[in-house]
């Protein structure tokens, strides 16, 4: 076999060359066996590096080409476009990272270099074996799964359906609007949350192009990017939708009332049959069946006697519904929960009366929560005359999370401003490690509470207690912090205590991440295909995120989340197809014993059994490239293609070249033969 | 020999944890030991038991297979393949007489770029120690001072399957 490879290292300006000795590594890559020609070059990513390769390709009859530079997560593609070019089938190409795994690992240039060879070296006896491949053609199901109401979510799906494209949104909780619909204000505008959901809830709950699933469950998910096929459990609400025109008088009429641990954050009740709030979409309450008198004692149907509807609305034999979707596209918008208060317990939550969560607040400054707008004790009448809100629990913290939530400063901040309105003779103490606010018109709100007298304590509050030392804490919150800015430990007594924890990933994130087949970090939050450049993609091929499931933020930027979302899957629906790459299996039906342990290996069932002939054969389509089938076969009838045993054996060969025991004398042969 | 022993290892790395993992670790500029020689598959589902010893058999110290988390494979669950096929490749390696430490599998996602490091950096350590194994001369030529071993067995699952 007589290959001409190029074999081209790159400086990366000094990123490389500062550890590798380029020019030893191309000089000696220029006399290794089937390499034509070798050079260094400062940026082979460049235009003109990459012209490097196209001319050589032309004027030198190139047939394989080498890049040692970075990671091919970074530059694959750019040089395999190159080699097309150059008039070269794209996969006749091999990259040899030794950026990334080889000059950033180590100062030592000796041992950099020698690995540098290494891996140039396996990459020329790889490459010569390489086949020509075509990329594969896949249609793209117009229809979108979105799952989550949120507003990362809703704006996702809006997105998607105003421009003609059909979109299936699918939330758990009986209404969309996720946590954006139990709060008050939105900073830094304090616009009414509410007034700006609502209507963007309505129009989704509207919208000829979205089905609007809800109290509903993604269960599985199978194929492949442009053909999923989503199973959905539609939990049985004991309401038919049909007929039911959300009048609510079985709400009204229900005698059961249950904490409302969720939506009202446990300060108020609600119904055994129930609408999580009035303007909830869509408008059909559900039933509760562990709260439900009927379910309990099998008497009651209060529900059924009073509602007015023909047929009646309330079916006590409703069972849950199994929807299978087929989609082309996944966009996850699973959101957030927050941090659990209770975790930190000098801070008292649960234990201390009125020592409050943010979502507890949020709920009870909002005009249509619990309290009706008013600021009070856990007695639900009197009006705290000092409070202090605690920032950072559970965030910016080396025992619980390490990163910053984001949110909570810029919350914390409204929250002083709501009761300074609401309660002005009130004194409000925030307590920060460091003010956060970065964003349009956050750091003008940060300055404006400055100005209404908000007193600011930097330092992390230590202990939250209701044991008074001294005069005037007697039946007072006492908080216990190091005032970092004048060097004191203070005791300041207070009211009511705010807390203002850490968003969490959702405690199920892992199990999401196994249904839909991509990854999630060390704190649960999803993993985009790149922190920079591709925040919205997975490393799943047609699974999106959108929104606080893949990290925390703030209301704008999981609108835009949604909606960047949305642009990348319209881009590809408009397309139509997409070329994937062409790393599949195959079987050779010649070698194929019959034998079947690859059928059962498969994790995609790509792979059938032919009973009539005795084979098994791999279906294209839905085969991922993963390998797995190619290393059981006992026959070495399964081909994988472009990791093929010949590719990585004359890979394991040439990685290992100075450690082979006929090392030298073939060494020294190659330079004679030169 | 007065120079330090450098150990040779091949790491087979998956695309989707182990590389990223390795990609993370050289961006994050983690200092480890550069021994650890890399090559690429999809899977660490792909990793045929020949590989581990074609590259044992070429010279190599060791050999590192690195895939994602139980439970976090992109392909649902190649690595508890690659899990059960290490488990039966470790007892055949052991009655060749190659030690534990020269072939290990890790867990490595790609946000662990530490995890990874370490692992080389530690498994570098414990191959050092052992000295070099020299698997052709001294046990598959026959010619050395190595372990007693049925050669032909071991020709056999050598062999590529071109060879067969």
């Amino acid at each position: 076999m007589s290959e001409k490879v190029g074999v081209y290292i790159c400086h990366c300006g000094t990123n490389i060359a500062k550890t590798v000795d380029v020019v030893e590594v191309a000089r000696w890559a220029g006399v290794q066996a089937n390499v034509e020609v070798a050079c260094e070059y400062k940026f082979m990513c460049s235009s003109l590096g990459q012209t490097l390769i196209e001319e050589d390709i032309k004027e030198k009859g190139l047939t394989r080409v080498v890049v040692a530079s970075c990671s091919p997560h970074m530059h694959e593609k750019t040089f395999r476009t190159a080699c097309e070019r150059g008039g070269l089938n794209p996969f006749m190409f091999e990259m040899a990272n030794i950026r990334e795994h080889d000059s950033w690992i180590t100062d030592d240039g000796e041992a950099a270099t020698q690995k540098a060879k290494a891996l140039v070296k396996a990459a020329v006896d790889r490459v010569v074996h390489h086949q020509p491949l075509e990329l594969l053609p896949v249609e793209i199901n117009p229809n979108t799964l979105v799952v989550g109401g949120g507003i990362a979510g809703i704006s996702a799906a809006l997105e998607l359906a105003n421009a003609g494209y059909h979109v299936y949104l699918v939330e758990r909780e009986p209404t969309i609007g996720g946590h954006m619909a139990q709060l008050d204000k939105t900073f830094p505008t304090l616009d009414c949350s509410a007034c700006i959901l609502t209507p963007r809830m309505v129009e989704v709950g509207q919208h000829q192009n979205i089905t609007l699933l809800t109290w509903s469950e993604v269960e599985a998910v199978d194929g492949y990017l442009g053909n999923f096929t989503v199973t959905v459990r539609k939990k049985a609400r004991y309401v038919d939708e049909r007929y039911c025109t959300g009048c609510g008088i079985c709400i009204e009429k229900c005698p059961r009332k249950v904490i409302d641990e969720v939506f009202e954050a446990g300060l108020s009740y609600r119904k055994a049959i129930y609408r999580p709030f009035p303007q909830a979409v869509p408008k059909y309450p559900v039933l509760d069946p562990p709260n439900c008198t009927y379910f309990e004692r099998g008497k009651c149907k209060a529900c059924q006697i009073f509602c007015p509807t023909t047929p009646n609305s309330i079916d006590f034999e409703q069972q849950d519904e199994i929807l299978k979707l087929q989609v082309g596209n996944i966009i996850l918008a699973t959101g957030y929960t927050l941090f659990d208060c209770s975790r930190i317990p000098q801070y008292g939550y649960g234990r201390l009366a009125n020592v409050f969560t943010s979502l507890e607040f949020e709920r009870m400054v909002n005009a249509a929560g619990p309290t009706g707008g008013k600021i009070v004790l856990r007695d639900m009448k009197t009006p705290p005359m000092s409070v202090g809100i605690v920032h950072c629990v559970g965030s910016r913290d080396e025992n619980f999370h390490k990163y910053c939530s984001k949110v909570c400063c810029m919350y914390s901040l409204k929250f002083a401003h709501l009761i300074h309105e609401r309660l002005p003779d009130a004194e409000v103490f925030n307590f920060y490690i460091d003010m956060r606010t970065p964003g349009k018109g956050y750091e003008e709100f940060y300055h404006r509470l400055l100005d209404e007298e908000t007193h600011f304590i930097r330092g992390k509050v230590a202990d939250v207690t209701d044991a008074a030392r001294l005069p005037g804490e007697e039946g007072k919150l006492i908080i216990q912090v190091e005032d970092t800015l004048i060097g004191k430990q203070r005791r300041i007594p207070v009211d009511m205590v705010v807390l203002s924890p850490a968003m969490e990933a959702r405690h199920d994130s892992r199990e999401i991440t196994q249904l839909f087949r991509m990854g999630c970090d060390f704190d649960g939050f999803f993993i985009e295909r790149h922190p920079k450049l591709d925040p919205v993609a997975t490393m799943t091929e047609g699974i999106y995120v959108a929104g606080a499931c893949q990290g925390p933020k703030d209301i704008p930027d999981s609108v835009a989340h949604g909606a960047a979302a949305s642009a990348r899957v319209a881009g590809l629906i408009a397309r139509g197809i997409v070329m994937m790459e062409p790393v599949r299996a195959s079987i050779n039906k010649e070698l194929c014993s019959g034998c079947r342990i690859c059928n059962n290996l498969c994790p995609y069932n790509a792979i059938v059994f032919h009973e009539d002939q005795k084979v098994s054969e791999v279906i294209t389509a839905l085969c991922q490239g993963c390998g797995t089938c190619v290393a059981a076969c006992p026959s070495a009838a399964i081909t994988g293609a472009h990791f093929t045993n010949d590719q990585i054996f004359s890979e394991i060969e040439g990685i290992l070249w100075d450690v082979q025991s006929d090392h030298w004398e073939r060494e020294a042969e190659l330079v004679t033969a030169k | 020999m007065s120079e330090q022993f450098k150990p040779v290892i091949v790491g087979f790395l998956c695309n989707w944890c182990s590389y990223r993992a390795a990609d993370l670790a050289g961006t994050s500029r983690i200092k480890y030991a550069p021994n650890m020689r890399p090559i690429r598959v999809m899977c660490s589902g792909r990793v045929d038991p020949q590989f581990v010893l074609k590259a044992l058999k070429e010279g190599a110290d060791g050999v590192l297979i690195a895939g994602c988390h139980p439970g976090e494979c992109h392909y649902v669950e190649g690595n508890i393949k690659a899990l059960r096929r290490f488990s039966l490749l470790k007892r055949l390696l052991s009655q060749w007489g190659i030690e534990d430490e020269r072939v290990q599998l890790v867990w490595a996602s790609a946000s662990e770029g530490n995890v990874l490091a370490a692992a080389v950096d530690r498994m570098t350590e414990q191959v050092r120690a052992l000295g070099p194994l020299r698997w052709q001369e001294s046990v598959l030529s026959g010619n050395g001072h190595g372990h007693p071993a049925p050669i032909e067995t071991i020709a056999e699952v050598l062999a590529t399957p071109e060879e067969v």
